[in-house]
């Protein structure tokens, strides 16, 4: 096992490699000269020559290539423009708060979508199951920005339950007030997902033979669902979810935005309104490191959790 | 050949996916009712979308604005029409652009197998690394937001799961006797690959293009939201919420209907791409 988890660890290492390669690549693909359009075709020469120096610009492609990846293995992804700090510097400050929101979706994911998709299965092609299907399809229909902007008119705008602006007093009550609709809004998309991927894994697993062996042998029902279904149905949930990480960043992204937090995605939204283009790069990094890096870890997990998984 | 024994059972999906799933024509009527608004808008808007009229400005839904005006007193229920098209239109072009370049990486790559397998599915796994509206956002603040740059990074953004899904089928069929006839015959990759591995897995290709249709018509609302979209006046729907989203206080039905109307469209999408995946399964089929 341990020798499992080293090998899956190294293995990381080219696929990070690969990906710097290739956010190297696709920004130096793009058309255009990167001084130009961080300062504007009305900059003048000196300036243009100014930022080009530094941003390495002038340098050989393989030099800029070799002291990407240097900087990179340091962990250094390069410095916003506008504010001069170091991007893990900038990540820094508002991840808490982009992990806070994640967090708090994916408790009401499993919350809800576990026992929904468990009791659609077990109710196949009866009407709770179609009434699961009709809303988990509508639920992973809703893009994170417009479910989120219903929310805020239902509740913040017209019923007045939450504030409209994030973050307003300092206290528990206000702070959890704020992180309410946010939560539930990617919550809701979360717990869609999970319910479809719940029913359809529990389907398998309620085929298996071990299940009738359960049955036949007289285990009681409710025994047989927690204990021997749920618990194998589970394991695919786990690394789907876990797969599902990257379209969580994007939604979480998009809410942060709809409902004025601070967090990774104001970030973004002020580096692209400031054409902060090596914050973006950096950012891009950072992101995908932290895909991979969930991708290993849901691996790492799925060996951790099923013993028939073969460490070879 | 195997060819003309295959398709004739996948193109039975089309209406198993129907017949079984009473949901899809649900999804049907929802799609063709939003094709048929971006077909027909100068038919169907009652007023031109990009018309300004000051005096209406922010005018609540009435027996005159069905669905109220904007800041600018242009007509919402004429932009939502319209703005079908470019939803419309970005997706597919995404998409089929995608579909193609996809297949095309994923069929070469298991088709020559060895190294070269190996190296282009270790890009396409970093490729899938990359959460799907970030890289989209990245592209399209490079380029500049124009319909074809924004076109171009939505199509980037979906080529990778393209590419996986026509690689698996083409390693199981280059396998079958028919290729083997093939190469015996003397006919040459590019037309084994593509005459004889292609046709084969159209089916689940398109299918997936369905369900992505989806993904791709929701991230260009989330771009178009971001101010990356289809620049002004042209009416889009995720612009549309972005000036809703800016009087939210006072101006619901900015907001809102664009909102509905993505969300029928995206809705109607993934029950169509769910009913045929479910029809082409194997696995689901049996049950």
């Amino acid at each position: 096992m341990t020798q499992y988890m080293i090998r899956r660890v190294l293995l990381a290492i080219p696929t990070l490699l690969l990906m710097l390669t290739v956010v190297f690549v696709l920004v130096r693909l793009v058309p255009g000269d990167a001084a130009i359009a961080i300062l504007g075709d009305q900059a003048s020469a000196e300036s243009l020559a100014a930022m080009r120096s530094q941003l390495g610009l002038d340098q050989p492609i393989h030099v800029q290539y070799i002291d990407f990846l240097a900087k990179a293995a340091t962990g250094d992804f390069g410095r916003s423009l506008a504010t001069g700090r170091s991007v893990l510097q900038e990540v820094a400050v508002v991840l808490p708060y982009t992990l806070e929101l994640t967090a708090a979706a994916l408790v009401i994911g499993a919350i809800f979508g576990i026992p929904l998709g468990t009791y659609a299965a077990l109710h196949r092609n009866l009407w709770p199951d179609y009434f699961s299907r009709v809303l988990s399809l509508i639920g992973l229909s809703f893009p994170a920005f417009v479910s989120g902007i219903l929310m805020l008119l239902a509740f913040a705008v017209h019923l007045r339950w939450f504030p409209v602006i994030g973050s307003s007093g300092s206290g528990v009550g206000d702070h959890l007030r704020s992180l309410a609709l946010p939560a539930l809004n990617l919550g809701l998309i979360m717990t869609a997902y999970i319910t479809r991927v719940t029913r359809s894994s529990m389907l398998g697993v309620l085929n298996e033979d071990y299940i009738r062996t359960a049955r036949a042998k007289g285990v009681r029902p409710g025994a047989l669902i927690r204990r021997h279904a749920l618990r194998n149905a589970l394991i695919p949930v786990v690394t789907i979810v876990g797969l599902y990480f990257g379209t969580l960043i994007g939604n979480s992204v998009l809410t942060e935005i709809v409902f004025s937090r601070p967090g990774l995605g104001r970030l973004i939204l002020g580096a692209l309104n400031a054409r902060d283009y090596t914050l973006l790069q950096g950012l891009m990094v950072v992101f995908a490191t932290f895909v991979i890096f969930v991708n290993m870890l849901t691996d790492i997990a799925y060996g951790l959790v099923d013993p028939r998984v073969k460490y070879n | 050949m195997s060819i003309t024994s295959e398709i004739p059972a996948r193109q039975n999906a089309l209406w198993l996916a129907f017949r079984r799933n009473r949901l899809s024509w649900v999804g049907l009527a929802l799609l063709l009712v939003i094709v048929c608004a971006a077909v027909f808008a100068p038919l169907l808007a009652p007023y031109d979308p990009l018309e300004q009229h000051i005096i209406n400005r922010l005018q609540p839904p009435s027996a005159d604005f069905w669905l109220g005006t904007d800041t600018y007193g242009r007509d919402v229920l004429s932009r939502l029409i319209y703005g079908a098209r470019v939803s419309l239109v970005v997706g597919f072009v995404a998409i089929l652009i995608a579909m193609v370049i996809g297949s095309a990486i994923g069929i070469l790559s298991g088709f020559i197998g060895g190294i070269f397998d190996r190296v282009v599915m270790s890009f396409l796994d970093v490729m899938l690394s990359f959460p799907t509206l970030l890289l989209g956002l990245m592209i399209a603040a490079m380029l500049g937001a124009s319909f074809e740059n924004l076109v171009i990074a939505i199509a980037i953004t979906e080529i990778a799961p393209f590419a996986r899904v026509a690689r698996a089928p083409t390693i199981a069929l280059k396998q079958r006797d028919f290729i083997e006839a093939g190469r015996a015959m003397g006919f040459s990759t590019p037309r084994l690959m593509g005459l004889h591995i292609f046709p084969n897995m159209v089916s689940e290709v398109v299918v997936m293009g369905s369900m992505w249709m989806a993904s791709a018509i929701r991230t260009e609302a989330a771009l178009s939201f971001i101010g990356l979209g289809v620049p002004p006046p042209t009416p889009t729907w995720g612009s549309m919420i972005r000036e809703g989203f800016e009087n939210i206080l006072d101006s619901w039905w900015l907001a809102v209907f664009p909102s509905l109307a993505i969300l029928m469209t995206v809705l109607a999408l993934n029950i169509l791409g769910d009913a045929l995946r479910d029809a082409i399964d194997p696995k689901t089929r049996a049950e």
